[in-house]
C-alpha cells in the first residue's frame, strides 16, 4: 500500500469509528422519524379545548352559524347582550360575539365584537373572521339579488406557461417547473453548503490535533507533507460521502416505513397548510401531486447527481485546502485561528447568501450568473441553477473553473502546511502564509 | 561513512538557520550534535530526515543522495514528541511502521519483539491518551526503532524521561549502537551525552564552531588541571610552581605547567605522606569548551 493510501485509510478509519459519527449518522433519519412522527401528530391534532360561543346576530346576517372545528356557535335567541356576559362570567359560556348591522352596501370592512375574558387564540378568530364573511357575503348577494351561480362565472385562474421558442427546446416547462427547480436546487444548495463547511471544519480541527499533539514531526520524518495533507482532505471526504450515502439510504428507508407502520398517507401530511382553501377538491390535490412527481422525473437526475458530486468535490477541495493552510499555520491556541478562519468561511456564507436572496428570486439573474461561474462561488450556486436548465456553455466554464480552481488551491495550500506544520510558537498573518507560499522545499 | 553533510545552507527568509555546515558521521558511531536552543540543530536534522530541504549544499545517505525512500533507513525522535492520543497502541505502532515502508507483517513481527522486551504485552488495545507519560515514551521510542533504521536520531532524547526510562533508553540505544546502527543526538543540555559519544560537532548560530573526535578535542582543549584528592589534611608548603586553581577540604585541583609534571606532583604528595584516594586530570567539559570556543570566534 503506498504511503498515502495508508494515510488517507487511517483518515478514514478513525473516523468512521467514531461514536460521534456513528451516533451522527444514525440519529438524523431518527430525527427525521421524529419530525414526521411530530408533523403527524399535529395534523391529527382535533383539540379538545371546544369553545362555546353565542352569537348576537342584530341584523339577522349570518345565523344560522353551523359548529366549526373547535367552535359551537349557539343562537343568542331573545337574550340581551347583558345577559349573555352574565352567562359568560358564569362560565356557561366562553363568549358572546357580536355581530352589529352593516352601515351600507357599499362599506368593505366590517368589525364585529367578542366579548370575554379569555383571549381568543388566532386560529379560532381567522375561523370565526372567514365564517362571518361568507355569511355577509352571502347576506349581500341575496340583498341585491345577485345569482350565486352567475357570479361563479366571473372567477378565472390564470397561470403562465413558460414555452420555449427554439424548436429543439421540448415544452418540457410548466407551472410546476419553477417550484420543482426551486426545491431541487435549494436542497442541493443547501447540502453542499453544509456538507463543505462541516468537512472543510473537520479537516481543519484535524490538523491543528495533529500539530498540538506533536506528532507531525514525527509524521513528516516518515511522509511528506504534502501526502499528509492530501491524506488527511481525501480521508475526511470519503467520510463526508459515507455520511451522505448513509443518509440518503436511511432517510429514504425511514419515510418509506414509517407512513407503512402508522397506516398513515403521507399526501394528508399537506392537509393542515391547504385546509383553509375549502375549493381544493381532491381531484385536484392529486393532480398536482402528480403534476409534481412528473415534474421531477422530468429533471435529469444523472446530471444533477453527477454534478453535485463534482461541485461537492470541487467545493470541498477548495474550502478544505483552506482550512488545512489555515490548520497548519495556527498554534496552540485555538482562538487566535478564529481571524483566520473567517476569511475562508466569508465566501462560502456570501455564496450562500447569494443563492438564497436572489436565487429563489430568479435564477437566471446577472448576479446568479456570475456566483455560478465564478469558482468560489460556483460549487454552491451553479447546483441551485442546474434545476432551471442553464445555458451549457456557462455550465462547462463553471466546471473548467472550478476543477482548475481545486488543482490551485490544493497546491497552494500545500505550500503553506508543509511551512506553517514545523513552526511553533509564533503568531502567523495572512501576509507571513503567503510569503511561505515561496519558500523553496 | 553514514551520513555526510557537505556545506549545506537553509534560509527562512533573511535568517539563516544553517549557514555552510558540513560534517561527516562514520558508520556504527556515537555522534552529538551539540550546541544552544536555536542554534540550528533541528533545522539541519530536518534536512537529514528529509522534511525539509537544502538551499544549497547537499546530504548523502549511506553514499547516496538522500532521496524520497531514505527516511526508510533513518529513525527520528524529535523533540517536540506526540503520538496519536486516541488511538490504541498496536494499530498506531502498526500505521507508523508501515508509513516508513514496512510490511504489515514485518511491522507486527517487530512490535511483538519490542513489546515482549519492555514486558508490555496487554497494551496492545490500550489508547495512548490511557497511558502515563512514562509508558507513552516507551511507545515512542519503538516507534522510532520498529524498522531497524541504519541512522536513529534522537533530538533532546532525555528531556522528560524519569531515572528508570533514561537508563532503559540509554541500554536500549547502547544495545543498537553494538548490534551496527549508527547514532546522533541533539542536545544543549551538553553534558547529557558527552560521556556517550565518540565524535561530536558544536553549532552555534547556525555554524560549525568545533567538529572532531571527543578525546582529540578533549585534549586539545584541556588546560592541565589535576585533581587530588586525600583522606584526612591536604599536605600544606606546596611549592609555588604547581599553582592552585580551586581548594576543597579534602582535596586541591592544580593547573600545571607540563602535561608531564603530574608524576612529580603526585611524588610530592607521597612524600609528604599523604594519604591519596583519587588522582584524576580533569578534562574541560563541552559546556566550557563551547564557551570558549564561542569566545575565541568572537561569535
Amino acid at each position: 500500500m503506498s504511503k498515502l493510501s495508508l494515510i488517507i485509510r487511517r483518515e478514514y478509519l478513525t473516523r468512521v469509528r467514531k461514536k460521534s459519527f456513528i451516533i451522527g449518522t444514525l440519529l438524523a433519519p431518527v430525527g427525521l422519524l421524529v419530525y414526521m412522527l411530530v408533523i403527524i401528530g399535529l395534523s391529527s391534532y382535533q383539540g379538545n379545548d371546544e369553545i362555546k360561543v353565542a352569537v348576537l346576530d342584530e341584523a339577522k346576517m349570518v345565523n344560522p352559524l353551523p359548529d366549526e372545528k373547535g367552535i359551537r356557535f349557539i343562537p343568542s335567541g331573545n337574550k340581551t347582550l347583558d345577559a349573555l356576559k352574565t352567562e359568560v362570567t358564569e362560565k356557561k359560556l366562553d363568549g358572546v360575539l357580536r355581530i352589529p348591522p352593516l352601515g351600507n352596501f357599499q362599506q368593505k370592512d366590517h368589525t364585529i365584537f367578542y366579548y370575554s375574558d379569555e383571549k381568543l387564540a388566532p386560529e379560532k378568530s381567522n375561523q370565526i373572521e372567514k365564517r362571518i364573511a361568507e355569511k355577509i357575503k352571502a347576506f349581500k348577494m341575496d340583498s341585491l339579488q345577485l345569482d350565486a351561480a352567475r357570479l361563479k362565472l366571473l372567477e378565472s385562474d390564470v397561470s403562465i406557461d413558460p414555452e420555449g421558442i427554439n424548436s429543439d427546446q421540448e415544452d418540457d416547462q410548466s407551472k410546476y417547473s419553477a417550484g420543482v427547480g426551486l426545491a431541487v436546487g435549494g436542497i442541493m444548495t443547501f447540502l453542499l453548503f453544509f456538507m463543505v463547511l462541516m468537512y472543510g471544519q473537520m479537516v481543519l480541527k484535524s490538523v491543528m490535533e495533529e500539530k498540538t499533539n506533536r506528532i507531525v514531526e514525527v509524521m513528516m520524518s516518515s511522509v511528506q507533507p504534502f501526502d499528509l495533507m492530501m491524506g488527511k482532505i481525501i480521508g475526511a471526504g470519503l467520510v463526508g460521502l459515507t455520511q451522505v450515502v448513509a443518509w440518503v439510504v436511511l432517510s429514504g428507508a425511514v419515510s418509506f416505513i414509517v407512513p407503512l407502520v402508522m397506516g398513515f398517507d403521507t399526501s394528508q401530511m399537506q392537509a393542515p397548510m391547504t385546509a383553509g382553501d375549502a375549493a381544493m377538491d381532491p381531484q385536484l390535490m392529486q393532480d398536482t401531486g402528480m403534476r409534481i412527481m412528473a415534474e421531477l422525473s422530468k429533471q435529469n437526475w444523472p446530471l444533477l447527481i453527477g454534478s453535485f458530486i463534482i461541485y461537492f468535490l470541487g467545493g470541498y477541495f477548495i474550502y478544505s485546502s483552506m482550512f488545512a493552510a489555515i490548520g497548519s499555520a495556527m498554534g496552540d491556541d485555538t482562538g487566535e485561528g478564529q481571524s483566520l478562519t473567517l476569511p475562508a468561511t466569508l465566501p462560502l456564507i456570501l455564496a450562500f447568501y447569494i443563492v438564497s436572496m436572489a436565487g429563489w428570486r430568479n435564477p437566471d439573474s446577472s448576479l446568479m450568473v456570475f456566483a455560478s461561474i465564478f469558482p468560489l462561488f460556483s460549487p454552491i450556486a451553479m447546483p441551485f441553477r442546474l434545476a432551471f436548465n442553464p445555458p451549457w456553455w456557462q455550465v462547462v466554464l463553471s466546471l473548467a473553473l472550478v476543477i482548475a480552481t481545486a488543482v490551485f488551491f490544493v497546491w497552494l495550500a500545500g505550500r503553506i502546511y508543509r511551512v506553517g506544520i514545523l513552526m511553533y510558537g509564533k503568531k502567523v498573518t495572512l501576509k507571513e502564509m503567503w510569503k511561505w507560499t515561496f519558500y523553496k522545499g | 561513512m553514514i551520513l555526510s553533510v557537505q556545506n549545506v545552507v537553509k534560509a527562512y527568509g533573511d535568517y539563516k538557520a544553517v549557514n555552510h555546515v558540513s560534517l561527516d558521521v562514520q558508520k556504527g558511531s556515537v555522534f552529538g550534535m551539540l550546541g544552544p536552543n536555536g542554534a540550528g540543530k533541528t533545522s539541519l536534522i530536518r534536512m537529514i530526515t528529509t522534511i525539509t530541504a537544502p538551499d544549497s549544499g547537499a546530504i548523502f545517505l549511506d553514499g547516496h543522495k538522500l532521496h524520497s525512500r531514505s527516511p526508510e533507513q533513518i529513525g527520528y525522535m524529535p523533540e517536540e514528541r506526540g503520538l496519536y492520543k486516541k488511538m490504541k497502541v498496536g494499530e498506531q505502532l502498526l500505521y507508523l511502521g508501515q508509513l516508513k515502508g514496512l510490511t504489515k507483517a514485518q511491522a507486527q513481527q517487530e512490535i511483538d519483539r519490542w513489546f515482549e522486551k519492555f514486558e508490555i504485552k496487554d497494551w496492545w488495545d490500550k489508547k495512548v491518551e490511557d497511558l502515563s507519560k512514562g509508558m507513552q515514551q516507551k511507545i515512542q521510542f519503538i516507534a522510532t526503532v520498529l524498522h531497524k533504521p541504519k541512522l536513529l536520531i534522537l533530538d533532546e532524547p532525555f528531556t522528560g524521561l524519569d531515572p528508570i526510562n533514561t537508563t532503559l533508553i540509554k541500554d536500549e540505544i547502547g544495545q543498537l549502537n553494538a548490534a551496527g546502527t549508527s547514532i546522533i543526538f541533539s542536545t544543549h543540555r551538553m553534558e547529557q551525552v558527552e560521556e556517550m559519544c565518540d565524535h561530536i560537532v558544536l553549532i552555534n548560530k547556525g555554524k560549525n564552531v568545533l567538529y572532531g573526535e571527543v578525546q582529540a578535542i578533549k585534549n586539545e582543549y584541556k588546560q592541565n588541571l589535576f585533581r587530588v584528592e586525600t583522606a584526612g589534611e591536604q599536605p600544606i608548603d606546596l611549592p609555588e610552581r604547581f599553582e592552585v586553581v580551586k581548594t576543597e577540604k579534602n582535596a586541591r585541583t592544580f593547573k600545571l605547567k607540563e602535561e608531564d609534571q603530574s608524576n612529580e606532583l603526585l611524588h610530592l604528595y607521597l612524600q609528604k605522606g599523604a594519604r591519596i584516594t583519587r588522582f584524576e586530570e580533569i578534562l574541560p567539559t563541552f559546556n566550557e569548551i563551547f564557551i570558549q570556543r564561542v569566545a575565541e570566534t568572537g561569535e
